[in-house]
C-alpha cells in the first residue's frame, strides 16, 4: 500500500459506471496501476439496469482524492465521479462475525449484540455469527467489545452509501 | 445489405476513411484478410514484419498526418507484439486504432491454441478497447473507436474480434452520429479563467511560454504565435512540443529538460509565471519537483483535467482546447513590459549556446545533424529512436512546423524510429523523410527495412554508429565511475551489406567532409530506402544535462 501520506484519512466516493464486462478490472487496475489505496470497495446494480454503482472508500490527501475522480472520469465506461467531501449521508455497512462463545461468556455476548441493535443468525455450541448493520463506526465498536471472546471469521460487505433528502447521484 | 463480420470490419474502416492499414494476419484474422483482399483499391494493405513495427508505423502515420492510424495483428503473440506500440501511442497521446484477431467465443477462456487476453494485457495503456461478442455491435464498435481515439486528448483504442464473430452474417448499418454516455471531450476553457490568466499575464515580469504536443495536437500553433507575438513572451518546448513554435523564431528558446539548452532551462526556473499549453511538467521536464521553478506562478491550460495539478499546482486551471482557449486569451493580452527579463534571457543565450568540441578528424553527431538540417533546409520530416542521437537530432534538427518531428517521448521506445518513418512517409509520400537511429535502436526493428523496400519507400535512414547503448553508457560514465556493464557492443553488423541483403542502397562514413557528398547521393535516390551509417566516437556525451533528481538550473554544461 504505497502512498500514504502523512494527510491520509478516509474519504467515500461513488461511482457510477456502465453496466459493461470487464469495468470493474478498469476500475481496480486504475487503483493499483496509480497506486491508489481503496479501504473498501461495494459494488451493485442500481434502478437503471445499465448501470452500477461502486461505492469506494479510498485513502489519501486532497491532492490524491483529486487526481482519484480526475483519473476515474477518463474511463470511458465511468459515467459519473461523486466525492462526498461536506454531504449528508446514510452510509451503511454490514458485517458477519463468528466469536468463540463458551457456557459463561454466550449470556454477555448476547447483551451486547442486544444492546447494538446486531443479531445472532447462527448459534453452535462454540460459537455464534452475529450479524450487524449500521456505519462503520457502530460495526467497528462491536467488533472491539467482541474480540476479548475471540472472533474466528468476520466478513464486511464495505461501506454502500447515499445522499440524503432529495439529492440524487444521476447520469 | 447482409455481410460477414469481416466484411463489416472493412466496410466500417471504408466508412471512417481509412486509407492504409499495418499489419500481419494470422489463424482469428483469416476472414479479416479475406475481406480486405477485395478492398485493396480503397484500403492499402502494408505488410510488416513485426507487429511492433505496424504498431509503431500507424502511430508514425497518425503523428504526421493528424488522422487514425490503424494497425492489426492476430491473437495471442500477435496481439501481445503490439502491446509496446500501444504503450508507446498511449504515452504520447497518438491516435490508432488496434485491431486484434481473438480465438472463436467458444474458445474464450479455455487456453486455447494462440489465445491471450488481449484485452486485459492492454488495460492500462489503452484509452479504451473493445472485446466484440455480437457481430452486429461491429459498425458502432469501430465508428466508437475512432471516435474515442481522435478526440479529447488523443489515445489508442483496441477492438479485439473472435474470429467466429468475423465469420457471422448480419444486416449491416453504419451509424450516422456517434454518441458515448458520460464522454465529453472538448471544452473551450471557462471565460472566467482565461480572464483570470490574462490578468496574471499583464502583472507578470519574467513570465514564459511553456508548450507541450498538446499546441500540436489541437492545431494550436498560429494562435500560439499570435500570443507569443503580441505579448512578446519568450516560448520554450517540450521534446514533444517541437514544430509546435518555429524553433528559428526570435521568442523561441528551444527545448527545456534533462538535455534542454540551458538557457531555455534558466529562463523556465526563474520566471515568475509559467503559460503551460499542452505540456504535463514531465520529470525530463522539470527536474527535481520542489526546486522545479520556485517564484513561478502557473496557468495550465490542457484539455485532459487529470493533467491540471498532477504534478504541479496550477495557479489558473483552464480545462479545454488549445485553439479556442488561445483565441479567447489573444483578445485579452497586450504587449508586456519585459525589457529586464528579455536582456537577462539574451544575455543567458549568448553565455550559454549549444555547444560541441568539432573536430576535423571524427564526425561529431552534432555535427551531422546540423549538416543534414542544412542540406534539408530544416524542411524534412525528421523521425528519431531513442537514445543519444535522438537528444542531438532534437537539440539541433531545428522545426519550424508542426507535425515535423517524430519521436517516442513519454515511453522512449528504442526501435520506434524505423517503422514509425514508414508510417510517416505513407502519410505524406511526397515529403522528404529523414531518420535519425543508434545502432542500438534500429536494430530492434531492422527487419522492417523489407517493409520499406517492398513499398519503396526512400526513406533516408541515417544510423549513428558510436558500437554501444549510448545513453545508458553516458551515465555509466557520468555516474557510475565509467564501469560500462551491458553496453558496449562486441559485434555491430555491417550496415551496408545489411541494405545490399534487403535490397537496398547504403554506405558508411567516417570523416566529417564525407557527409555532405554522402547525403547528397542518398537524396537521388528516390525508390528505396538509403542506409548512410556514421561511424562517431563512443564516448560522445549530450550535453546539457540535468542529472536525474537534481534541480533543473543544477546542470552540467560541457
Amino acid at each position: 500500500m504505497a502512498n500514504q501520506t502523512r494527510n491520509a484519512q478516509s474519504h467515500t466516493i461513488s461511482v457510477l459506471v456502465r453496466n459493461r464486462p470487464g469495468v470493474l478490472a478498469r476500475v481496480a487496475g486504475l487503483f493499483s496501476r496509480r497506486s491508489f489505496n481503496i479501504d473498501s470497495l461495494a459494488v451493485s446494480t442500481t434502478q437503471s439496469p445499465d448501470v452500477s454503482r461502486m461505492t469506494i472508500v479510498v485513502q489519501g490527501d486532497e491532492r490524491v482524492l483529486d487526481q482519484i475522480c480526475k483519473q476515474l472520469r477518463k474511463l470511458i465506461d465511468v459515467l459519473k465521479v461523486q466525492d462526498h467531501r461536506g454531504e449528508e449521508l446514510v452510509d451503511r455497512e454490514l458485517a458477519l462475525i463468528k466469536v468463540a462463545t463458551s457456557a459463561q461468556s454466550r449470556g454477555e455476548i448476547m447483551q451486547i449484540v442486544d444492546i447494538f441493535r446486531a443479531q445472532i443468525v447462527d448459534l453452535a455450541a462454540n460459537s455464534v455469527v452475529v450479524q450487524v448493520t449500521g456505519d462503520s463506526h457502530k460495526i467497528d465498536a462491536l467488533i472491539e467489545l467482541l474480540r476479548p471472546f475471540g472472533v474466528k471469521e468476520m466478513m464486511r460487505t464495505g461501506k454502500i452509501v447515499l445522499s440524503r433528502g432529495d439529492g440524487r447521484t444521476v447520469v | 445489405m447482409k455481410v460477414s463480420g469481416a466484411k463489416a470490419v472493412v466496410e466500417s474502416l471504408k466508412h471512417l476513411g481509412v486509407e492504409v492499414l499495418f499489419g500481419i494476419p494470422g489463424g482469428a484474422l483469416l476472414y479479416v484478410y479475406d475481406a480486405l483482399y477485395d478492398a485493396q483499391d480503397d484500403i492499402r494493405q502494408v505488410l510488416c514484419r513485426h507487429e511492433q513495427g505496424a504498431a509503431h508505423a500507424a502511430d508514425g502515420y497518425a503523428r504526421v498526418s493528424g488522422k487514425v492510424g490503424v494497425c492489426v495483428a492476430t491473437s495471442g503473440p500477435g496481439a501481445t507484439n503490439l502491446v509496446t506500440g500501444i504503450a508507446n501511442a498511449h504515452m504520447d497521446s497518438v491516435p490508432i486504432v488496434a485491431i486484434t484477431g481473438q480465438v472463436p467465443r467458444p474458445s474464450i477462456g479455455r487456453d486455447s491454441f494462440q489465445e491471450a487476453d488481449v484485452t486485459g494485457i492492454t488495460m492500462p495503456i489503452v484509452k479504451h478497447s473493445y472485446l466484440v461478442k455480437e457481430p452486429q455491435d461491429i459498425p458502432a464498435v469501430f465508428a466508437e473507436a475512432f471516435y474515442l481515439a481522435a478526440t479529447g486528448r488523443p489515445g489508442p483504442v483496441l477492438v479485439d474480434l473472435p474470429k467466429d464473430v468475423t465469420a457471422s452474417e448480419f444486416e449491416f448499418h453504419f451509424p450516422e452520429k456517434v454518441t458515448v454516455a458520460g464522454y465529453r471531450p472538448a471544452a473551450s476553457g471557462h471565460r472566467r479563467m482565461i480572464k483570470q490568466a490574462a490578468d496574471l499575464i499583464a502583472k507578470s515580469q519574467r513570465p514564459i511560454i511553456y508548450i507541450g504536443g498538446g499546441v500540436i495536437t489541437s492545431g494550436a500553433h498560429q494562435e500560439l504565435k499570435e500570443l507569443a507575438e503580441k505579448t512578446g513572451i519568450f516560448v520554450v518546448n517540450t521534446l514533444m512540443g517541437k514544430g509546435g513554435f518555429p524553433e528559428s523564431h526570435p521568442q523561441a528558446l528551444g527545448m527545456i529538460g534533462m538535455h534542454g539548452a540551458a538557457y531555455g532551462n534558466y529562463a523556465l526556473n526563474g520566471s515568475d509565471l509559467i503559460i503551460a499549453l499542452g505540456a504535463r511538467f514531465d520529470d525530463r521536464v522539470t527536474g527535481r519537483l520542489d526546486k522545479f521553478a520556485p517564484d513561478a506562478k502557473v496557468i495550465h491550460v490542457d484539455i485532459d483535467p487529470a493533467e491540471i495539478g498532477k504534478s504541479r499546482a496550477a495557479d489558473v486551471p483552464i480545462v479545454g482546447d488549445l485553439k479556442p482557449v488561445l483565441k479567447e486569451l489573444n483578445r485579452l493580452v497586450q504587449r508586456c513590459d519585459l525589457e529586464p527579463w528579455r536582456k537577462q534571457i539574451v544575455e543567458w543565450r549568448e553565455r550559454f549556446p549549444l555547444r560541441y568540441a568539432q573536430s576535423d578528424e571524427r564526425i561529431k553527431p552534432q555535427f551531422l545533424v546540423q549538416e543534414v538540417h542544412r542540406l534539408t533546409k530544416g524542411e524534412a520530416i525528421c523521425v528519431t529512436d531513442v537514445g543519444q542521437h535522438q537528444m542531438w537530432a532534437a537539440q539541433y534538427y531545428l522545426c519550424d512546423r508542426p507535425r515535423q518531428f517524430v519521436t517516442s517521448g513519454g515511453l522512449g521506445t528504442m526501435g520506434f524510429g524505423l517503422p514509425a518513418a514508414m508510417g510517416a512517409q505513407f502519410a505524406r509520400p511526397d515529403d522528404l523523410v529523414v531518420g535519425f537511429h543508434g545502432d542500438g535502436s534500429i536494430q530492434m526493428t531492422i527487419q522492417e527495412i523489407a517493409t520499406a523496400v517492398e513499398h519503396r519507400l526512400p526513406l533516408k535512414i541515417i544510423i549513428v554508429e558510436n558500437r554501444s547503448l549510448g545513453m545508458v553508457r553516458q551515465w555509466q560514465e557520468l555516474f557510475h565511475g565509467r564501469r560500462y556493464s551491458g553496453t558496449l557492443f562486441q559485434m555491430v553488423p555491417d550496415f551496408d551489406k545489411i541494405a545490399e541483403a534487403y535490397g537496398c542502397k547504403g554506405e558508411t562514413i567516417e570523416r566529417p567532409e564525407e557527409i555532405e557528398p554522402a547525403f547528397k547521393r542518398a537524396l537521388t535516390v528516390s525508390d528505396t530506402p538509403y542506409i548512410l551509417t556514421a561511424r562517431v566516437e563512443q564516448e560522445e556525451n549530450v550535453m546539457p544535462m540535468v542529472p536525474a533528481g537534481s534541480a533543473l538550473d543544477e546542470m552540467l554544461i560541457d
